[in-house]
């Protein structure tokens, strides 16, 4: 999420600046490699309940993804909408 | 700096001003837009100048929204620390502090807030602090430093959520702290007897001391830091640091001065329309006039974001007017308050969960209609509410007390 708004990535609300409660910073992660990202929290997965887009079985929040060099050139993908 | 084309002014590089700017990039709008911030920032998330800011846990690249690189991209011509000092509607011309003027085709003010001072602060200088910029901030952070170091309290008047939040900043750093609120009890504005009671149970757990009822008689400052407070019951405190978070008051100065219509706030209307057709406004400086008549003022993240976009794009005239549940939210220690809704004119509540437990919210009814719902470390509730508030769905009292029925199931499926 911060790499997304640092650089105006459009789509990336992220409303709350990544304190995971606000659930605008929703992504499509590729399901390829969707298992390596680590897993989200009880919290995470009860505000993804609620995003505003479809949910999908690889749907994160993006501020509850930390960029570390395991996830480098994993591609995400941002919903239709946020809000 | 005159230019013949379409030209739009943005004046504060808030949240919102900076949404304001994007969404005219974003839609059809190719003109030049101009954003003057009298910050010496790029545009930078406020919320967690009280939370992990204070406490270092921060550093300023994830306290930045957009690096410079990327206004400079979008070509959005971004000018730091320069301040506005008039504006003429008539000649639609925006005077800068540096003497320079910018013409514009529209405007959007996106001004902010300003801390409410403290009546007895007069002539204090800085040993009373506020908070709402990054530089109060670290003047804030280098005070619990000073108190760590020498063994002084922070005392923090007024129990709202800024000065609660420093609370918790300052008793996660070690530093005692005692609470001084004029009300009988926390957050009185915002929360229920019920969840001001918990709010003054947490903080006390965690070593806040809490003195309700407070009347400060007098603030003296002394030349080795200290400051003392007296209080009219005869108490006094010491403190090597005092924070007052009091309120705010909406910047509409300029726009009054401009003859724009403002009461407790630039008025505008859903799409942050101002009574001047050039003319919007967004954010904290805002009052929204209700279809009903009545006025609204949200200090919000949301609101800034939501209302920087509706604002901008009706200067384009497109109509997407800003009508979103309100929602909020705050951290204290390990304690994440959000609320949905406004639960202004409630009649009846309910409550999800244990209030004694981790998680639980607070179920805000008028005449059987869920209009808010406060929730404590209740992310599902919080996210369902505001599906059902935004819905109009009411769930029964039955069924919010009810754990086991799923509230989801009531909401309209999502189109």
């Amino acid at each position: 999420m911060q790499a997304a708004v640092a650089n105006g990535v459009d789509g990336i609300v992220a409303e709350c600046g990544g304190s995971c409660v606000c659930a605008t910073c929703h992504v499509y992660v590729e399901p390829e490699r969707f298992g390596e990202v680590p897993p989200a929290t009880e919290d995470e997965l009860e505000l993804l309940d609620g995003v505003k887009a479809e949910r999908r079985h690889n749907s994160r929040l993006s501020c509850q993804i930390k960029a570390a060099p395991g996830l480098t050139g994993i591609t995400v993908t941002i919903p239709e909408c946020q809000t | 700096m005159t230019n013949a084309g379409p030209h739009i002014v943005i004046v504060g590089a808030g949240q919102a001003g900076l949404q304001a700017a994007e969404a005219l990039r974003s839609s059809s709008f190719d003109g030049q837009i101009t954003l003057v911030g009298n910050e010496p920032h790029a545009p930078y998330h406020r919320p967690p100048l009280s939370k992990a800011w204070l406490t270092g846990e921060l550093d300023a690249g994830q306290l930045t929204i957009r690096d410079t690189s990327v206004l400079v991209r979008k070509k959005i011509d971004f000018h730091p620390a320069v301040s506005v000092s008039a504006i003429d509607v008539d000649a639609r011309t925006v005077l800068l502090g540096d003497g320079n003027r910018l013409n514009y085709t529209g405007l959007v003010l996106a001004t902010g807030a300003s801390p409410r001072p403290l009546p007895l602060s007069e002539g204090v200088g800085d040993a009373v602090r506020m908070l709402r910029s990054r530089e109060d901030a670290d003047q804030i952070a280098q005070g619990l430093k000073d108190c760590i170091q020498r063994g002084l309290p922070l005392v923090v008047i007024g129990g709202g959520f800024i000065g609660l939040e420093i609370t918790a900043s300052a008793r996660k750093l070690g530093v005692p702290v005692t609470i001084l609120e004029a009300a009988p009890r926390l957050l009185e504005r915002a929360l229920t007897c019920d969840m001001s009671r918990w709010y003054a149970d947490l903080h006390s757990s965690r070593g806040a001391e809490l003195i309700f009822d407070a009347r400060i008689i007098k603030i003296a400052p002394s030349a080795d830091g200290i400051t003392e407070i007296h209080l009219n019951d005869g108490r006094s405190l010491q403190a090597g640091l005092v924070v007052a978070g009091i309120g705010v008051r909406p910047n509409d100065a300029l726009a009054r001065a401009a003859g724009i219509a403002c009461d407790n706030g630039i008025v505008v209307d859903e799409c942050g329309r101002t009574s001047n057709p050039d003319v919007v406004a967004a954010g904290d400086c805002t009052v929204r006039r209700l279809s009903d008549g009545t006025m609204l003022r949200l200090e919000s993240v949301q609101n800034a974001v939501e209302q920087g976009r509706s604002a901008a794009l009706a200067l384009l005239g497109i109509e997407q007017p800003f009508l979103g549940t309100p929602w909020f939210w705050s951290d204290q220690y390990d304690k994440k308050l959000q609320i949905a809704g406004l639960s202004r004119g409630a009649d009846a509540q309910a409550i999800r969960g244990d209030m004694a437990g981790n998680s639980f919210s607070v179920f805000h009814f008028r005449a059987d209609r869920l209009i808010a719902v406060d929730s404590i470390n209740a992310a599902k509730d919080h996210m369902v509410a505001r599906q059902l508030i935004a819905g109009q769905i009411s769930p029964t009292v039955e069924q919010v007390r009810d754990s086991s029925f799923n509230l989801a199931t009531l909401r309209a499926r999502p189109n």
